[in-house]
């Protein structure tokens, strides 16, 4: 009798459950959560029957743990954000402050500024598709090429070398800097990652910044601290007219074309090589990896080289923007990439490169295009700013990145 | 001279004692099968063959050559390929990237070329997805490409690490088809099944593994005739 009452009351029971389940939840995620949890309250309020309420805290229930405090504050921040930088645009704009030309150049310079974070990025997303490490001495390494490179650069300079050939001596520059940056990085992971491979992932990180420190204060007592100025290659100098009467700075073509160059070889060296697929295996499945015959270690310190070849070359464009080396200069611009990496989705090759892009371009337009029309004073001192505060966003709203999904759907 | 003499090998995790004494041994052109419950050490011995493990006493030998600490890398080099468990393609590269990783240790393009036909010819669904991304691939294909991959190296002996995992009957009949195709066609095989029929009616012996340990060794038929295997491993009273 009263198991036969039990059956009985078993899918009716089911079926209850199924729609409790089913159809606030559904109603909950297209609906905001605001007005989603005014409907919840209200309909518990105003049809007070037990199966409502029960429904109506079954909806609360879901509601809270899908949509928690912080979320909710999160997004406030995030829409606020969304709405200053809306605001600021549209005021410049109306403005009118700015030409075409202006903003032309601005993105221009972002490009090139872009293109030299896309190459360090590069290095950071590499290094961390294989030893899920961040190196944070990466941007030492992104230093020392072109530290190096200006001994080489004032001596050719002096011996008038620089002036009579620009192009073989800016080679022989960038080969002395690649060199550099390249031998740095494949000593920091023999000495300072490799045995450290089995270790807990918190144990390299700090050494990486250990490693970082080690660099800077060995270029500075070797070398000093003080800023050295690169010598100018005169063919370099001015500009070039582009269409519709702006003038793009030579050194900025210069940059611009090196690193696309450098960009898609590397794309083809990833993608289409023996050793750059090897490089995607391991850094999928190292002990697959080894089984198909693949020495694990080796492309290791093939990723440290070419990671640290890319950085090298990044800082003589670098210095062809800038004109000057310092012990710290890597610190800026290393972190930066690092944001353009975790931007892109770090990991990801094609990631990087766009991160990179990106945030050039953010940052060389943010000022004007921002902070000018909200009436901001010296907006360029807050250029700076931008990147870390992006950097907290991504974070916050989509730690994967642009093209993080990836990285994400392999998991599966 | 057997092909692979595995003598009195003992593998650790940490200070887990997964291989208490293992020795087994594989002649030239044998199918010889593995079986044993969940956790008795077949997965962590095929692992120590191909050198992704080392152990931590005893030796392995191939073709009288001691493998046992060379890294697995080199390994390969020397004739042993591995499908692993849980088939591991690498799922952002296509098929044939996968295939390609598979020869990795080969410099003979003519030669590869070959075997790449050759799985083609024992998969032809592969040929049809050669230009897909493993990560998509259904799990019966991913098994197909794992053990195709295996075979890029061509290799003497191959190690199949529960080939039938996770298929549907008819794509099992299919896949254990194939392993004796394989297997005419030259290649030795170590076998690791749970599927302990399966494996028993193709292999020509078999070492019933449990918790680290070989307990029983015989001829595939005498071990389906076996009242304890039977009772165990082939759910028959
Ligand atoms: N990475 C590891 N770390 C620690 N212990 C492990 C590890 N891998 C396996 N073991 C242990 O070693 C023993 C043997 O595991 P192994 O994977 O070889 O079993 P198996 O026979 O292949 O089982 P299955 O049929 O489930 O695949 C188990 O007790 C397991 O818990
Ligand atoms: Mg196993």
């Amino acid at each position: 009798m009263e198991q036969g009452r039990a059956t009985m009351l078993a899918p009716a029971c089911s079926r209850l459950l199924a729609k409790f389940r089913l159809k606030p939840a559904r109603n909950l995620e297209c609906r905001s959560w605001a007005s989603a949890a005014q409907a919840g309250l209200a309909h518990s309020k105003t049809w007070p029957r037990y199966k409502d309420v029960y429904k109506g805290r079954i909806m609360l229930q879901r509601l809270t743990r899908r949509v928690s405090g912080t979320t909710v504050s999160m997004w406030l921040i995030g829409l606020v954000i969304l709405a200053v930088v809306a605001y600021g645009t549209y005021k410049t704009l109306a403005l009118g402050k700015y030409s075409l030309a202006n903003w032309t150049d601005l993105i221009i310079y972002g490009v090139a500024q872009g293109s030299v974070y896309a190459l360090i990025a590069l290095g950071y997303t590499l290094v961390y598709g294989i030893l899920r490490m961040i190196n944070f001495a990466h941007s030492e390494v992104f230093m020392s090429g072109p530290f190096i490179g200006y001994f080489v650069a004032t001596s050719l300079d002096q011996a008038g070398f620089l002036d009579r050939q620009p192009v073989i001596g800016l080679a022989i520059v960038l080969l002395v800097a690649m060199l550099t940056s390249l031998t740095i990085a494949v000593l920091l992971e023999r000495i300072a990652y490799r045995p450290l491979r089995r270790a807990p992932r918190l144990v390299p990180l700090i050494t990486a910044i250990g490693a970082s420190f080690f660099l800077q204060y060995t270029f500075r007592g070797l070398f000093g601290s003080g800023i050295k100025g690169y010598p100018e290659i005169e063919q370099l100098k001015g500009t070039w007219p582009l269409a519709g009467g702006v003038n793009i700075l030579k050194t900025q073509v210069v940059v611009i074309v090196a690193a696309v160059i450098m960009l898609a070889g590397l794309y083809y060296f990833v993608q289409r090589t023996k050793t750059g697929k090897a490089m995607q295996a391991v850094s999928e499945d190292k002990d697959i990896a080894a089984l198909m015959g693949i020495d694990v270690d080796h492309i290791i310190v093939v990723t440290f080289a070419v990671g640290g070849a890319l950085a090298g070359a990044a800082g003589v464009l670098y210095v062809l923007l800038f004109r000057q080396v310092h012990f710290f200069m890597g610190f800026i611009p290393g972190i930066k990439a690092f944001t353009a990496a975790v931007l892109g989705g770090i990991g990801n090759v094609v990631g990087a490169m766009l991160g990179g892009l990106v945030l050039g371009i953010a940052e060389s337009l943010f000022p004007n295009l921002v902070l000018d029309g909200l009436g901001i004073p010296a907006p360029y001192q807050l250029k700076d700013a931008l990147a870390f505060i992006l950097l907290v966003l991504i974070l916050i709203f989509r730690p994967t990145g642009i093209l993080g999904e990836r990285l994400a759907a392999k998991k599966a | 001279m057997a092909l692979l003499e595995v003598k009195d090998i003992h593998t650790y995790y940490g200070a887990i004692h997964a291989l208490k004494g293992i020795s087994i041994h594989v002649d030239e052109g044998e199918i010889v099968t593995l079986i044993g419950a969940n956790g008795a050490g077949k997965s962590t011995t095929l692992n120590t063959i191909c050198g992704i493990l080392h152990p931590g006493e005893g030796t392995i030998t191939l073709d009288g050559q001691p493998i046992h600490e060379l890294p697995a890398h080199e390994i390969v080099m020397r004739g042993v390929s591995q499908a692993p468990e849980g088939r591991r393609v690498f799922g952002r590269l296509t098929v044939i990237e996968n295939l390609e990783m598979g020869a990795y240790a080969r410099s003979d393009k003519a030669g590869i070329a070959r075997d790449m036909e050759r799985v083609f010819a024992l998969f032809p669904r592969l040929k049809e997805r050669a230009k897909q991304v493993a990560g998509t691939l259904s799990g019966g294909e991913q098994q197909m490409l794992s053990i195709g991959r295996a075979l890029m190296a061509n290799p003497r002996l191959l190690l199949l690490d529960e080939p039938s995992m996770g298929l549907s009957p008819i794509l099992v009949e299919a896949i254990f088809d194939t392993i004796r195709q394989i297997n005419s066609q030259g290649t030795t095989v170590l076998l690791v099944e749970q599927n302990a029929l399966m494996a028993l009616s193709i292999a020509s012996r078999g070492y019933v593994l449990q918790t680290g340990e070989i307990v029983l060794h015989d001829t595939a038929a005498a071990l389906q005739e076996n009242e304890m295997v039977r009772k165990a491993y082939l759910g028959i009273e």
